[in-house]
């Protein structure tokens, strides 16, 4: 047997022993997903029991550095592990911005000594993050946030207000943009900083959503006390790891173009809920709408495939997560109309079992904001124009 | 199996690019629309495309071929769809190879398929009926005569139907027209008795032809596959065939999308670059991301029949539907975006629509193929 077989059925026969059964069912819009952190209820002890097995083996991060408790897989491990994984349906054991995006941000930025104190606990989940981007009046146009710190010797003080805060009333940590030079050119007097959500003076507050649910905060900083060793890389040149991590996070929004209510096609669902006569969808016109959404959705996920293999050979033109964020989110926006259209008028009942909890709706308008979170569609089109097609 | 070029489907890419730039360029086409070419190509350009192997691309190598496979053919597909090249490759090395080969006997797959791969012999398909494309609903008849057969009807929209040595023929032996089942091929020469062909040029220059068969015999040995069982190899070619159209469209959308690019980068009005304009910016971003799903949708399909996917049949029509939604976009944002030059006959930008439209409604356009992809669908 090869080094890799090998792993896959040590792998398998490990996942077999540790992966508690109630653990072996796909999380569906959110339901039993696992975030981790000092705050956390575990649904259950088999979830809780998952996640400490999975961080412990470091396969929360199966591909960071063990030094860091991390899996140390290399690529093709990490895709086999992913494989056995999803063989016996596995849940994901930790869902994480720390493992999405500071956490990457750290390994390529940050100290020894960040990477030391911070990498462990969010492998293991026992510290839950939350990102301090957008301000009241840099939303687009990131680069002219206000909120500042300011330099007091063996520490900063921070003052001003974050918002769109994803979960920021349950995060035990921040990683926050904040000005630490108003002179400079606006990109030029930005750093990177780390914070306990505990610290006096941070105060999170949820938003509600149209969508009915409080996934954002604003989160207000007065006068909060920030460690000198808690900067990312140095002091005023935090922009390059935003737009590191903006990069990240336009390619985990954008993926979502690809992702559904189950495993269920629209085709199928509509027919299932319109019904057909001699193999074609009663609704004629509807069915126009669900052939070009499926020939769409269907181009799309190829390009996905394609961009990635093209990265693999070392071909292609990279650059490409703005137009996979902009198609990818465009395209989920119009997967929900036309879901809620098929749905019909039992869909647009708020609460309840006829609608599931008005779960198309509130789904539908939660997607109004795929299209502006992490770059709006016309700022993916402004990077896609002066990155990609150098147009001035 | 990576969504990628390998070396050598690379390599015929750039020495497809570089020869058509240099001996097939636009400025061929019109060249041969104003002299009232009779053929639409130039038999020159074919020889030399013969000699270079593109002919037995998709041709088995026991019968003297390269079988080097649909990738490999979409690369110069595509690119002769960047320089608007007229010739045979469609009807013949793309249609008439792979209805031969999927349906052929061994005698018919050994003399013709050599004979094609040497660039000796060209063929074009009929099945048009209607003014639209349905091939389930042929109906010319084909009726047992003698040991043969006897063949009436009309096909419409036979691409180089009036200039190829030999036309494969769509008839129905049994049943009615909406029955898969009573659909026969035939190889008919074109010259034979009873066949009239009446020429059309159409608006990319480029013939096709609308035929009357009357009363004409054929012989047994004409009856390509078996008979009744026809439809299954014909699917099999439409398939081919509109993967290879996507992929001319592909070239045509990214040419148009080029030249456009290049244009806003040079057009100065209020004293600024047209590029510069936002609104414009936009739209150029948007018509770009819809050229990359297209690259990638082409890409699969060809990989895919040379797989022998079963998947094939609804890779082809996404990939039809797909590329005529973005050709339709091109070459409408490309003379827009170009103004009033791009009304000019003397400007190039002009031809790519021109192309297009015939391109996109032969075999099927959008709407036939996102029908056809729902049905396979289930729905």
């Amino acid at each position: 047997m090869s080094d890799l077989q090998v792993f896959r059925q040590e792998s398998r026969d490990w996942l077999e022993e540790n992966c508690p059964r109630s653990m072996r069912s796909p999380v569906i819009a959110g339901e039993g997903a696992c975030w981790g952190g000092r705050n956390w209820t575990f649904e259950s002890e088999d979830q809780k029991l998952w996640m400490d097995r999975m961080g412990a083996k470091g396969w929360t991060a199966p591909d960071w550095p063990t030094e860091y408790g991390g899996g140390g897989l290399d690529k093709a491990e990490n895709k086999i592990l992913k494989e056995e994984m999803s063989r016996i349906r596995a849940r994901s054991p930790l869902d994480s911005f720390g493992i999405w995006m500071i956490g990457p941000a750290l390994l390529k930025f940050g100290s020894e000594a960040l990477k030391q104190q911070h990498l462990p606990a969010i492998i293991r989940g026992e510290i839950r993050w939350c990102q301090g981007y957008s301000e009241p009046n840099a939303g687009s146009d990131l680069a002219g946030l206000q909120s500042k710190a300011v330099d007091m010797g063996d520490h900063f003080i921070a003052n001003g207000q974050k918002v769109w805060t994803s979960y920021g009333d349950k995060a035990d940590w921040m990683f926050c943009l904040l000005r630490t030079d108003p002179d400079a050119k606006k990109q030029m007097g930005i750093s990177l900083v780390l914070f306990d959500m505990e610290t006096p003076g941070v105060t999170p507050k949820p938003i509600k959503l149209i969508s009915g649910s409080s996934p954002f905060c604003e989160t207000f900083l007065d006068d909060v006390r920030v460690e000198k060793d808690q900067v990312v890389g140095d002091v005023n040149q935090g922009w390059t790891i935003a737009k590191y991590l903006l990069t990240h996070e336009r390619e985990m929004i954008g993926g979502m173009g690809l992702s559904g209510s189950g495993s269920k096609t629209l085709g199928a669902i509509a027919s299932q809920t319109m019904g057909t006569t001699e193999g074609r969808l009663n609704d004629l016109f509807m069915r126009t709408d669900v052939a070009r959404w499926e020939i769409d959705a269907a181009a799309f996920a190829f390009t996905a495939e394609r961009v990635t293999d093209e990265a693999k050979a070392g071909q292609g033109i990279g650059a490409t997560s703005a137009m996979l964020k902009y198609y990818g989110t465009e395209l989920n926006k119009r997967r929900f109309e036309t879901l809620l259209k098929i749905g019909g008028s039992d869909d647009l009942v708020w609460e309840g079992d006829v609608s599931n909890d008005g779960w198309t709706a509130k789904t539908l308008l939660r997607t109004k904001g795929n299209s502006i979170e992490g770059g709006t569609s016309e700022v993916q089109l402004n990077i896609i124009a002066k990155n990609i097609l150098g147009l001035g | 199996m990576a969504l990628v070029l390998n070396e050598e489907q690379e390599m015929l890419k750039e020495s497809a690019q570089g020869f058509l730039a240099e001996h097939a360029p636009v400025s061929e086409l019109r060249a041969q629309r104003d002299a009232g070419s009779d053929k639409g190509y130039s038999d020159t350009l074919w020889s030399q495309m013969a000699n270079m192997g593109w002919a037995a691309i998709l041709v088995p190598e026991e019968y003297g071929g390269l079988a080097f496979g649909h990738v490999g053919m979409a690369q110069i597909v595509e690119q002769s769809g960047r320089t608007l090249t007229a010739s045979p490759l469609l009807s013949t090395a793309i249609l008439g190879v792979t209805a031969i080969n999927v349906a052929g006997s061994e005698v018919q797959k050994s003399e013709l398929l050599e004979a094609i791969a040497g660039g000796e012999l060209t063929m074009a398909l009929a099945v048009d009926e209607t003014i639209h494309h349905d091939p389930v609903q042929t109906a010319m008849s084909a009726v047992s005569k003698d040991g043969g057969y006897v063949l009436n009807g009309e096909k419409r929209f036979v691409v180089d139907g009036s200039t190829a040595d030999k036309l494969i023929v769509a008839t129905r032996t049994s049943g009615s027209p909406g029955d898969m089942k009573g659909i026969s091929l035939f190889l008919v020469d074109r010259t034979s008795d009873g066949v009239n062909v009446q020429r059309t040029q159409m608006l990319d220059g480029r013939n096709a032809a609308i035929i009357t068969f009357t009363n004409v015999e054929v012989s047994i040995d004409a009856l390509l596959g078996e008979q009744d069982k026809g439809f299954a190899a014909l699917s099999a070619t439409l398939d081919a065939g509109n993967a290879h159209i996507a992929a001319e469209l592909l070239g045509i959308a990214q040419e148009s999308f080029d030249r456009t690019l290049h244009y806003m980068k040079e057009r100065k009005q209020f004293g600024a670059l047209i590029g510069s304009f936002q609104a414009l910016q936009h739209r150029a971003a948007h018509w770009w991301s819809e050229i990359e799903m297209c690259k990638s949708v082409v890409l699969k399909v060809m990989q895919s029949l040379d797989e022998g996917d079963v998947k094939s049949s609804a890779l082809a029509s996404i990939a039809k539907a797909k590329l005529c939604e973005v050709a339709e976009l091109s070459t409408n944002e490309a003379i827009q975006i170009h103004g009033g030059i791009g009304m000019t006959d003397e400007y190039e930008i002009g031809f790519f629509i021109k192309r297009a439209r015939p391109a996109q409604m032969l075999l099927g356009g959008y709407n036939y193929h996102a029908n056809r992809f729902a049905l396979i669908s289930g729905y």
